[in-house]
């Protein structure tokens, strides 16, 4: 058995299992990188750590230095993961979370010391951004890391999960992942392009546009600057709506082969089936995905248990991307 | 030879209402074309002046982005669904 001095030393090098059996061909292998194993419980222990790390190096944050703040907006994830960080460094962070995450999300950030800030449900993780960015301007004080903007987020990626993923599966022709802030993908993408090209990197993303209220035109959308940046629109090769109901559908399945993921994961899941499907039947292809976090902050929507249309009725009110 | 086209609910005050509308053309440029003759007032929102697609503006055909499949020039099939998402802030997984 392996002696860590930190918890933070286990984040990362997280395995890869061979999920095949839910592949629709036989002739494509579909493996899923399992990011529920961070300590923290999610890929965004990379990035949280990433982020502190580089702020303690150009001085923004100063370790042992009492009464430092930070502020982020966050659907849950990253802030649960930079809660952690943060318990661990000494930072005080405040969470600005949109009110409908899933309880779980809400307890969890509590459990490491964070403190919540609600910003309005029906606008999403916009009006969480947009609520950040007014807070962290009122406040110059506050370090604001911004996860949707700093290029520490997508450099986690193309340094720790990148090569990981390559080591582990030199074969790789496909890349599957979610877009949220785009970080992983950008991150891991470019990696896997430099490294060895011709890999095909998909993004998945839910119709989260549909649900968001708070838009009073097209004008007020919102692109993550770290997607702009990274020349998102020329790296990716394909992108994919995944609905609720094949989210919910796929994340049942993933119990088939052993796992107990999140919803994120299941959509991701669709993702690579549609993606297996489109390879033609005298080819072979090695499609990686990232299962993005465990189950256990989802048990409240239902979704293992409940009929299954009324989990997608209250997946459609939840953010779980 | 119709496609069904999904109507975001921000767009709807400027496209009669509807949640989706049937539509015809052979790409999704001649759609949009179409689309923007029958509600002219939804056309800023849906193109920039140059004639691309909104920055903002995410178009599917049956799931698939269209700017991974051509862009304006992206093939609709009979009984294809085009569905119109705007670009919103993802979650933080």
């Amino acid at each position: 058995m392996t002696r860590y001095a930190s918890v933070l030393d286990l984040i990362g090098q997280t395995p890869i299992v061979d999920v095949s059996a839910l592949s629709p061909k036989p002739n494509v292998t579909i493996l899923a990188k399992l990011e529920g194993r961070n300590p923290a419980g999610s890929v965004k222990d990379r990035v949280a750590l990433s982020l502190i790390d580089a702020a303690e190096t150009d001085g923004l944050l100063v370790p042992g230095k009492p009464d430092q703040i930070l502020i982020e907006p966050s659907s849950g994830n990253t802030g649960i993961a930079l809660a952690m960080v943060c318990r661990l460094r000494g930072y005080h962070l405040k969470v600005v979370l949109p009110s409908n995450v899933s309880p779980e999300r809400r307890q969890l950030l509590l459990a490491w010391g964070a403190e919540i800030i609600d910003s309005p449900g029906s606008e999403g993780s916009n009006g969480a951004v947009r609520l950040a960015q007014r807070l962290s301007s009122e406040h110059p004080e506050w370090i604001f890391l911004y996860q949707y903007a700093n290029p520490n987020n997508p450099l986690a990626h193309y340094r720790t999960t990148g090569p990981e993923i390559l080591n582990d599966v030199p074969e790789i022709t496909h890349f599957v992942a979610g877009l949220g802030t785009s970080g992983t993908l950008m991150g891991v993408g470019r990696y896997l392009k430099e490294h060895r090209p011709g890999t095909q990197v998909w993004a998945i993303e839910p119709p989260s546009g549909e649900m968001v209220d708070g838009l009073r035109n097209l004008d007020d959308g919102y692109i993550p600057p770290i997607f702009t940046d990274n020349h998102g629109a020329e790296m990716l090769d394909r992108k994919v709506v995944v609905r609720p109901k094949e989210s919910i559908e796929w994340t049942r399945r993933m119990t088939e082969v052993g796992l107990f993921v999140g919803i994120s994961s299941g959509a991701i899941m669709a993702g690579a089936v549609k993606c297996a499907l489109l390879v033609p039947d005298d080819q072979t292809a090695t499609i990686v995905t990232i299962a993005c976090d465990d189950g256990w902050k989802y048990l409240s929507t239902g979704a293992w248990s409940d009929d299954i249309d009324e989990v997608v009725e209250r997946a459609k009110k939840i953010i779980y991307f | 030879m119709s496609a069904l086209l999904r109507i975001p609910t921000v767009l709807r005050p400027a496209m009669g209402g509807e949640a989706s509308i049937t539509v015809e053309g052979p790409t999704i440029g001649a759609i949009l074309s179409q689309v923007t003759s029958r509600y002219p007032a939804v056309k800023g929102q849906l193109l920039n002046a140059d004639g691309t697609l909104h920055r903002f503006l995410n178009v599917y055909v049956n799931d698939d982005d269209v700017r991974y499949l051509g862009g304006l020039d992206a093939p609709v099939a009979d009984s294809d669904e085009i569905t119109l998402l705007p670009a919103v802030a993802g979650g933080a997984w």
